[in-house]
């Protein structure tokens, strides 16, 4: 490379060679997009266009990360350029909570606010007399044209006394709350063990994180089977519905991409990519994944607990 | 580019299409952005049109109303979002990184992915135009449930607000690393000149609500296609929720239009009263103060839809608030001319013309936040009339003032002042023509987004076309300005350009730029930008 190593310290470095990778990102954010939105207008092209550009992303995500963690490696990076990711990385979660935020304050706004009024509370008891006669306010709820018919909802926790594999059964949100608490710990286990230069040992505690993000998957898929099947909650469970599987689908999004993180910095662990001093790329995952557990603490109160 | 060794270090920037496309240098992106908002500004400057030709007289002359809807829609997506936000992410590429003394904003890959996530953006919304059931007709807002009777544009629409989002968002976390971590030793954040400051709190604006549009976008789409009921009342949502979530993200990006708008003229007006800004901190303080009100007032923008008293009153007290801290910007420039060796080149008329402008939009803004009388002015002309004067001679008067100022030293010319002040008085006379008559048609209950209307509004509508027609002629001299300069046809600019502009961009560099300002940074310890108490 251009720069020798001992003036790197000084040396931002500044690929002034240009990227060819936002020009592919691009192309792949075109196609999901522009595919999707043909799949809902039902044309038959939607979904091999949007497959591709996922497939585009994929492989943008593979090359330019593989040409940073690259530069890291060859000593380019200084410690400016650290900060650099650390601050982007921060700023980036800030984000992430936001667009969170959107749906958690959907979910109060109706709680609080629109479904009482629907039930002629404060100065809406007109609303109520003409609009929805008779309806009561209430929680759970599919508004008063009943949308999507009766429904039950999952509960945080089942009772004792059925035996283990009953309680299991019907206590995934709390299982699935164990799993991601565990998972936070095995992965701070697996930040220390690197932080003291032991990194077999960090990278088989990122292979029990990132087992315990796939188990958290699962369970998390055999709920939507069993809320589908048996319970007919569904998306179109009027505002309940909305806000259930808004929430926890884009949650659950948010950790199939931490789990895909995971198993990539389990994979370079192993490589010995990382040093004691130097491993942003771990650090990165660590705070992405503990920002999914902190909103799903969040959702386990407001969504399923409440 | 005179500079011999700079070439030495790096072959200069690869001739042809792929320079563009591959670029992480950021004053290639900067101007990337500048000349895509300029592209910009004349796609939605043409939808503007057709809203004025079509209201130049009473009655039903050349679109039918669907399509007159989609344009007031486009015009406005197409001005917030790709002409005024771009426009500022260019300046801030271009200025930010050589007045804090930074080799290259932070994080140039990703600076390069935010500006090209636009054109593919814009394209696509560009395109639903030609869809079946036409591009998006239900304002700019995207209120449903009128908004859910969108065609085919509506997942297009969305996801090309998201896409939008994508690159605000990278763009705005670019400038906060850059500004928190680049700058050169010896540049304290309170040395800082004030566009870096001001767009500092902008990009932390851009953050916060930024992935709240795209969750209100979101679920608008699954709303419509997926079969949720967050916006619909028999499911148990509230169209008005929406709303709230809008408006959450939608009155902070006024101000994320503004403040940098603001850090223009505040470096502006010190170099033409050549004295230093009054009141440099209390210019900070007085940014910072009104981004973090501006995330607390969003509802005065439904003081009409229904809301509790107590909600009304509140959000009208807070609204009022936001007056005092711009208040002390406004003091603050009128008191940096107070006594200094005024002249008059082009950007200091133009700055002018914004701290006097954006001041009558700011006043009429005071009318709209009281809530009584609201419910008269909402959804009219007046309305329109208000941030259609805090947004063109306030925002664009700022940008014009800013390509104005800088244009010098990015391209070593000096641009044609005649041409320039030309284009400042006949701007400022016709966007009064075009903007100041809607006040009245407002305040005599013309409503906004109407292809038609009774007779007595008929001779306001008519002088707002002609100022609105003459408005877009006039930029052409603009335009005939900004490309004989960029190709350096006038006389050459000096190093330090204005006589009493201070700044590292003034006083350390030359014009034009080298195409890589500072490889190693400069120390500016002893720099001294302002007296420091």
């Amino acid at each position: 490379m251009a720069h020798s190593a001992e003036n790197n310290q000084d040396i931002y470095y500044v690929p002034h060679e240009g990227s060819l990778w936002p020009a592919i990102a691009i192309v792949g954010m075109f196609g999901t997009t522009v595919g999707a939105s043909m799949m809902m207008n039902e044309s038959s092209l939607g979904a091999p266009l949007m497959y591709a550009g996922i497939a585009v992303l994929l492989f943008m995500f593979y090359g330019w990360i593989k040409q940073v963690a690259g530069e890291s490696m060859s000593g380019l990076y200084n410690k400016r350029m650290d900060l650099s990711f650390r601050w982007s990385m921060g700023w980036f979660i800030f984000s992430e909570v936001m667009f969170f935020a959107a749906f958690f304050g959907a979910l109060w706004y109706a709680r609080a606010i629109s479904i009482p009024f629907i039930g002629g509370e404060g100065n809406n008891l007109a609303t109520n007399l003409f609009l929805w006669d008779g309806w009561e306010a209430h929680w759970p709820t599919n508004g008063p044209a009943e949308w999507g018919g009766i429904f039950q909802t999952v509960a945080p926790w089942g009772e004792w006394g059925h035996g283990f594999k009953e309680w299991f059964n019907h206590s995934l949100p709390l299982v699935n709350t164990m799993i991601l608490l565990t998972s936070g710990v095995t992965l701070e286990w697996a930040h220390h063990r690197l932080l003291q230069g032991k990194n077999g040992r960090a990278a088989i505690m990122l292979g029990v994180t990132s087992a315990l993000g796939v188990w958290f998957l699962y369970l998390q898929a055999s709920e939507y089977a069993h809320a589908y099947a048996d319970l007919n909650l569904t998306l179109e469970s009027g505002i309940y519905g909305s806000t259930f599987y808004m929430l926890t689908g884009f949650h659950g999004m948010h950790v199939t991409l931490g789990t895909i993180m995971l198993i990539v910095i389990t994979i370079r662990t192993a490589m010995g990519h990382f040093s004691k001093e130097q491993h942003f790329g771990f650090e990165g995952v660590a705070w992405y994944w503990h920002f999914v557990d902190v909103v799903w603490l969040g959702l386990f109160i407001f969504v399923y607990i409440l | 580019m005179s500079h011999a060794e700079a070439h030495d270090h790096h072959h200069g920037p690869e001739p042809g299409f792929m320079r563009w496309l591959k670029t992480t240098n950021h004053k290639d992106l900067g101007a990337l952005y500048l000349m895509f908002s300029l592209a910009m500004f004349i796609v939605g400057g043409l939808m503007s049109l057709v809203i004025r030709a079509e209201l130049f007289t009473p009655g039903m002359q050349f679109v039918d109303p669907q399509f007159f809807n989609s344009m007031t829609t486009m015009h406005a997506l197409f001005m917030i979002f790709g002409g005024v936000m771009p426009a500022f992410t260019g300046l801030s590429n271009y200025l930010i990184p050589i007045q804090l003394g930074a080799p290259d904003m932070a994080l140039p890959r990703i600076n390069n992915m935010g500006f090209w996530i636009l054109p593919i953006a814009f394209g696509m919304l560009l395109s639903t135009l030609f869809m079946e059931g036409g591009a998006p007709a239900g304002g700019w807002t995207l209120y449903p449930p009128l908004s859910m009777q969108t065609g085919d544009a509506m997942p297009f629409l969305v996801f090309s607000i998201h896409l939008m989002g994508i690159s605000s968002i990278t763009g705005a976390i670019n400038v906060i690393v850059t500004i928190l971590n680049l700058r050169a030793p010896g540049m304290d954040l309170m040395k800082m000149p004030l566009f870096c400051w001001t767009w500092l709190i902008t990009a932390f604006l851009l953050i916060a609500v930024m992935p709240v549009l795209a969750g209100a976008v979101t679920m608008l789409l699954t709303d419509k296609y997926f079969g949720t009921t967050f916006f619909a009342a028999a499911g148990g949502g509230d169209p008005v929720m929406f709303q709230h979530i809008f408006w959450f993200f939608g009155h902070p990006e006024v101000y994320i239009m503004i403040l940098p708008a603001f850090g223009v003229v505040s470096q502006i007006i010190p170099t033409f009263a050549r004295k230093t800004l009054f009141g440099y901190s209390s210019m900070v303080y007085a940014t910072a103060a009104i981004a973090l009100a501006s995330v607390i007032v969003w509802a005065h923008h439904m003081f009409a839809v229904g809301l509790p008293v107590a909600a009304e009153l509140f959000f009208m007290f807070a609204a009022k608030m936001i007056s005092v801290p711009t208040g002390v910007k406004v003091f603050n420039w009128v008191a940096t001319m107070w006594r200094g060796s005024m002249t008059f080149e082009t950007p200091m008329l133009f700055s002018l013309g914004f701290v006097i402008l954006f001041t009558i939009g700011g006043f009429s803004g005071l009318m709209l936040a009281m809530t009584p009388v609201d419910f008269q002015y909402h959804d009219s002309y007046f309305v329109v009339a208000h941030f259609h004067y805090v947004l063109v001679p306030g925002a664009v008067f700022s940008l014009f003032a800013a390509v104005y100022y800088w244009l010098p030293k990015w391209t070593g010319t000096m641009y044609n002042e005649k041409l320039g002040k030309l284009h400042f008085w006949l701007s400022t006379i016709f966007i009064n023509v075009l903007f100041f008559p809607q006040h009245f048609l407002g305040l005599a209950g013309m409503p906004r987004r109407i292809p038609d209307y009774s007779l007595q509004f008929a001779e306001f509508n008519f002088m707002s076309s002609v100022g609105a027609f003459a408005f877009f002629i006039t930029q052409f001299i603009f335009l005939y300005n900004l490309i004989t300069t960029c190709r350096g046809k006038w006389e050459k600019a000096t190093d330090q350009v204005w006589e009493g502009a201070k700044g590292v961009e003034w006083e350390m560099l030359p014009s034009p730029l080298p195409y890589h300002t500072f490889e190693q940074q400069p120390d500016l310890s002893d720099y001294e930008p302002h007296p420091t108490h």
